[in-house]
């Protein structure tokens, strides 16, 4: 199993999920994190930040690690160094989370197999914002090569 | 799972258009529209702070246009695109979002004449230097890099002279500087060449030519190849905060369409050289058939030189593809579909002259259209000598490329022995 690059598997996963533990999200509106959060907010999903320095970010209380999120977590999203990841990846299976999900500039191979091995999704170097508004929202408006080519209407 | 690879043919049908979500519309919907209603204060608050993506004011971005952007996106191969109501617009927007004040541009010296007065005059206005070389030696656009230097510019195919650009070998020199390659493949079209396999990356074109296809509609596109790094030091206004948008960080937020994103939120938002909807309908209809027309222009182009080549009232022939041109191994090499359907020759002059005979020569044609544009559907003609350079003396019309006796011709999709009847007729007049 090797990480989920394509449209069909993006879509299912973002269409099949709602909550997100955000690792790393940024209590500045201007940091790249923040924008992906509050957009898939936006969105009708739920972001909750894992960030042990704030406190409240986007309305949602923020949890020092992922194993203190109270509730289940479909996506794990990391904003963290690549070295973090294999120890974010043990933390979202053991969260029972079904994608591991590393952002735009990410890629750890070792996360990935510990992710995979347990049966969760991998998504590599992608930012969840930007393939959601890629596949499901208006990236297309923003003059971007999508790469949809389909006589279906969007949904 | 991998993604199918579409065709070529098949994005100049589908790519950038899915049936309308609200109707669906199979065709594209005009959405004749100056702004969008915000579905609340905190949507209104997300899209003016770009924290997501969706249509405010018809100035930035509109979905049929849209649609165009993302159809010539995918054509050239590139991540982003953004149109604008002309080609001088597009190369404006994306020389303007990579150079301020004291910045400078290398560029070739064989640039379309309205590029060579946009450069010289109307940028040294603003403060932007350009040094214009010779378009066949990437040493000397080495040579003249400054600190500031922003870009390296040039064309596929060079109008009038038709001279063919070694993509790859500026890009070489670009790379080295540090600075992106931004290529005018407005000649060319994708069909023909797509310059980001050749390592620009930039691409800019006057859609209004091959692209729309049809001489109806003016449009101009910028495509990025989302494959520069911006953050190399040269481009602090690339990842440093931006002040229109209370500091975001164009390269660091949006990567590899971050300067479409900054050419459409700060340059176009500011300087409002938009493309109109209907305009981008109208083009994109010619955009659909783009892969018949291309193949039919150049083979028609071809024919038509090798016939002139061989005609007692013609001096030379200058077409890319032409067996002995000089620029017959760049042609092959960047052109190998064809040349498109631009070409010059020389009416020979005899009894009165070379600019005499061209003129007569003009004004001899029964259906080939005396009108200033290239890659309209129909067969165009034009002595460039008595009307684009008339305002130039002799010796600068030579500089120029211009010789008194040199007629372009912007071969169409007419029967190709009607074209060639034209030619023989008006040449023969052009002889008395």
């Amino acid at each position: 199993m090797a990480s989920v690059d394509d449209i069909a598997g993006l879509r299912r996963i973002l269409s099949q999920s709602r909550v997100i533990a955000v690792v790393g999200l940024s209590p500045n509106w201007y940091r790249p994190s923040f924008f992906a959060a509050k957009y898939m907010q936006e969105h009708g999903y739920r972001a909750i930040p894992v960030n042990p320095n704030a406190s409240e970010i986007l309305g949602e209380k923020c949890y020092p690690s992922i194993a203190a999120i109270p509730v289940p977590v479909d996506i794990v999203d990391c904003f963290r160094k690549p070295e973090e990841m294999p120890e974010l990846a043990r933390a979202a299976v053991a969260k029972g989370a079904k994608v591991f999900w590393m952002q735009l500039g990410l890629r750890n191979d070792e996360a990935a197999k510990i992710a995979n091995d347990a049966g969760l999704d991998v998504v590599q170097n992608r930012c969840v914002k930007i393939e959601h508004a890629r596949l499901m929202g208006g990236l297309h408006w923003a003059g971007v090569n999508t790469g949809v080519v389909s006589s279906r209407r969007r949904a | 799972m991998t993604d199918r690879k579409f065709g070529f043919d098949t994005l100049c049908l589908h790519a950038g258009q899915v049936p309308d979500a609200a109707t669906g519309a199979r065709a594209l919907p005009i959405y004749q529209t100056t702004s969008f209603v915000f579905d609340s204060a905190d949507h209104a608050a997300s899209l003016f702070n770009l924290q997501t993506f969706g249509n405010v004011y018809s100035r930035i971005s509109n979905p049929t246009v849209a649609a165009l952007e993302e159809r010539i996106a995918a054509l050239e191969g590139g991540r982003a695109a953004l149109a604008a109501a002309t080609g001088m617009a597009a190369q404006m927007l994306a020389l303007l979002t990579l150079c301020r004040h004291g910045d400078h541009i290398v560029a070739a010296r064989t640039l379309y004449g309205g590029t060579y007065s946009q450069f010289a005059t109307t940028f040294d206005q603003f403060g932007i230097g350009v040094t214009f070389v010779d378009a066949d030696d990437p040493a000397a656009f080495r040579a003249a890099l400054t600190p500031n230097t922003k870009a390296l510019y040039a064309e596929t195919i060079g109008n009038p002279q038709l001279n063919v650009c070694d993509i790859a070998a500026l890009s070489a020199v670009a790379r080295e500087a540090g600075v992106p390659l931004v290529i005018d493949n407005t000649m060319a079209s994708p069909f023909l060449c797509r310059p980001f396999e050749h390592g620009a990356d930039i691409v800019v074109h006057s859609v209004t030519k091959y692209l729309g296809g049809h001489g109806t509609t003016m449009g101009g596109i910028v495509v990025e190849s989302g494959k520069f790094p911006w953050d190399n030091g040269r481009f602090p206004q690339m990842t440093e905060p931006s002040r229109g948008y209370h500091g975001v960080r164009f390269y660091e937020t949006f990567g590899d369409f971050g300067f479409t994103m900054k050419a459409r939120m700060e340059t176009m938002r500011t300087l409002g050289p938009t493309l109109a909807p209907l305009s981008a309908f109208l083009l994109l209809q010619g955009v659909e058939t783009l892969h018949l027309r291309m193949p039919r222009h150049s083979e028609s182009a071809l024919a038509v030189a090798r016939h002139l080549e061989a005609h007692p009232a013609v001096e030379w022939v200058n077409y890319p593809l032409l067996p002995g041109n000089r620029y017959e191994p760049l042609a092959r090499r960047y052109l190998p579909r064809g040349a498109g359907g631009i070409l010059t020759f020389g009416v020979r002059g005899g009894k009165v002259g070379g600019a005499a005979a061209g003129q007569r020569f003009i004004e001899g044609v029964e259906f080939l259209s005396h009108l200033a544009n290239i890659g309209d559907a129909k067969t165009l003609v034009i002595h460039p000598a008595s009307t684009t350079h008339r305002q130039l003396s002799e010796d600068e019309q030579r500089a120029a490329g211009v010789t008194p006796e040199m007629i372009r011709l912007s071969v169409g999709l007419e029967s190709l022995d009607d074209i060639l009847w034209d030619l023989d007729q008006a040449l023969e007049k052009s002889q008395r």
